[in-house]
This record gives structure tokens, C-alpha cells and sequence, in this order.
């Protein structure tokens, strides 16, 4: 399936956020999600079905003023 | 102390986190500073990376609150995103919200800012909104449910200080119970003493510690500044005159010619 993820296009063999997540080896407990410009709550991923040209963003915490 | 929604602190300095020049510059500042809260911000993160994750875990050792930013977000749709995805992180309901109306001056775009403003609260979230010194504006953030107004002194990270008293004069006098933290363009600790002067409650500051040559000294420097401030505040300053006083009484003074 295509995706975008973080403003690039991949192609990846995952059905669910959570499975994505895994297959890319993102980890930890400081992830953010989004999917088509609406949030996915961290423990709604395992859940959250996937479709073709979906834009995934991943985010994590950085250093801000 | 300052109550900023239903949290109290003692400390009156908000401190960035950004553009230190090492992690344990950042953490020693943040202690000699005294803050109790620190800006943090949310990025994209590279596939397999742990750059987030050890930021977050360097912010949770320092045991101080944070306030998660919108930064760079130029829509409310981007900021209203980026806020709730912070909440997820960083599981706390504050929000330092920014829209930013102009790619120069990183102006606020107020009317963007004013409609986030009224989506977060609605939302729960309690919003720490990054704003000018507009009267009218403000006005519309508390109608939108803010609690706590952050104007600006200069553009962020300009270093410029207050280039319009009189405009953080009337602010303050417009607001008086409401929580006031210049946020953006202070310099100096002169610059945050003269806003504390002006009876601001905080100063929200970055770039002027973390760029300063010896930001862990910076950051004490701002934090004895806010303190001296606040204290002058208080202690009520005399007002500028045009001419002379002299200090000294005349009276029963020598006259020898």
C-alpha cells in the first residue's frame, strides 16, 4: 500500500497504524499520531485501519521556545 | 506566587529549550534559572529515531511542568492539529498557541489565533495564547476562554526588548487580574526587569539564554533580573521628570558669600 508518511511517499505492507509503526521501527511512548490531518490517540492505533494514499505524520518531542 | 490556570508556581521565568549549545547546557541552565516551566516543541520524526525520545526523557529527569508549543504553524488547522497532538504526548492540557500571520516578524496572525483559541478551549485545552499588544484582541482571547494573555515586547528572537512601553502600559492596566507573560523579543535581564517593572506577572524568554555566551550565567542573570523587577514593581518607582530635584534638602544650608 502507498502512504504518505511525513510528506513522503512509501510503499509499506502494513494494514493498521500500529502495524506501520512497527514495520518502520518507530518506538517508545512519545509518538504522536495523525492521520489525514485528524489525530489518532496513541491507543487507538492498534485499531485504525489503513488506506491507500493516507497521510500519516509522526511526531515526536523536540526543543521549542 | 503566579497561578497560571490551576497551577502555582514561584518562579516567573518561562524558559525555551531550544538552540542551546549542548543538552547539558540546557539542563544546567534550566536549574540555575530556577524555571519551573519549559517550552517544548513536537517535529517529525525519522523513521527507527530516538532524537525525541531522548529530548523528552532529558525534560522528565529536570522535573519541571511543560508547555508544549504550536510553533511554525502558520493555520488554525495546523495549530488546533499540532495542540492536540501535543496533549497526547505530553499529557498535559496546557498549550502555548501560536499562529504565525508573517513569515519576517513572525507576527501572530491575531484572528487565526482568536478562532484556535475558541476550538482549544472548547476542547478542554487551557491556552497560553502568544499574541501582540492589540487591546481588542485581547479581549476576544478571554471572551474565547484564555485565562492568560502572552504578548510580545519584539519579534521572537530579536532581542530587541520593549519597543513599546507605553502599549504593555495600557495592556496591563487594561487586564488587571488576568495573568500576563511578555512572551518573545526580550534581550537582556534589563529587558525583563523593565516589563516585571511594568507589572508584568512573567517573562516567557529563549534565544537570550540560549545564544548568550555563557547561557547557564544568562539564565541566573534573567532569573535575579525578574526577581528585582517584581520587587520595584511592588515598591512602587518614581515617575521620569523633565527638570532637576535635588536629592539633597537646601534647607539650612551654608551660605558663605
Amino acid at each position: 500500500m502507498t502512504l504518505i508518511i511525513n510528506g513522503e511517499e512509501q510503499d509499506v505492507a502494513a494494514t493498521t497504524l500500529a502495524a506501520l509503526l512497527d514495520v518502520l521501527e518507530y518506538e517508545g511512548e512519545w509518538l504522536a499520531t495523525a492521520v489525514n490531518g485528524e489525530l489518532v490517540h496513541r491507543e487507538d492505533r492498534a485499531a485504525f485501519t489503513l488506506g491507500e494514499r493516507d497521510r500519516i505524520e509522526i511526531l515526536s518531542p523536540m526543543q521549542g521556545g | 506566587m503566579l497561578k497560571l490556570y490551576d497551577v502555582t508556581v514561584r518562579s516567573r521565568l518561562l524558559l525555551g529549550t531550544a538552540r542551546y549549545p549542548s543538552p547539558a547546557i540546557l539542563a544546567e541552565a534550566v536549574r540555575r534559572s530556577k524555571t519551573e516551566i519549559v517550552t517544548v516543541s513536537l517535529r517529525r520524526e525519522t523513521a527507527g529515531g530516538k532524537a525525541g525520545g531522548a529530548f523528552f526523557e532529558m525534560i522528565r529527569a529536570l522535573g519541571v511542568r511543560v508547555l508544549p508549543n504550536t510553533a511554525g504553524c502558520h493555520s488554525v488547522q495546523e495549530a488546533v492539529l499540532t495542540a492536540k497532538m501535543a496533549r497526547d504526548v505530553f499529557r498535559t492540557d496546557w498549550i502555548k498557541l501560536e499562529v504565525i500571520g508573517h513569515h519576517d516578524t513572525l507576527q501572530p496572525d491575531v484572528f487565526g489565533l482568536v478562532e484556535a483559541a475558541r476550538i482549544l478551549t472548547a476542547e478542554g485545552f487551557q491556552v497560553f495564547p502568544y499574541t501582540t499588544d492589540d487591546l481588542v484582541v485581547a479581549e476576544k482571547l478571554l471572551e474565547a476562554g484564555c485565562h492568560v494573555l502572552m504578548p510580545w515586547c519584539a519579534p521572537i528572537g530579536s532581542a530587541m526588548g520593549p519597543v513599546n512601553p507605553q502599549a504593555l502600559r495600557s495592556f496591563r492596566a487594561q487586564f488587571p487580574d488576568v495573568p500576563l507573560i511578555v512572551d518573545a523579543g526580550i534581550g537582556r535581564p534589563s529587558h525583563a526587569a523593565t516589563v516585571m517593572e511594568l507589572g508584568y506577572d512573567a517573562v516567557l524568554l529563549n534565544t537570550a539564554v540560549a545564544n548568550a555566551g555563557d547561557p547557564v550565567a544568562m539564565a541566573e542573570a534573567f532569573a535575579l533580573a525578574l526577581e528585582a523587577g517584581r520587587l520595584a514593581h511592588a515598591a512602587r518607582p518614581l515617575e521620569p521628570r523633565d527638570m532637576a530635584v535635588p536629592s539633597t534638602p537646601v534647607i539650612g544650608k551654608a551660605v558663605f558669600a
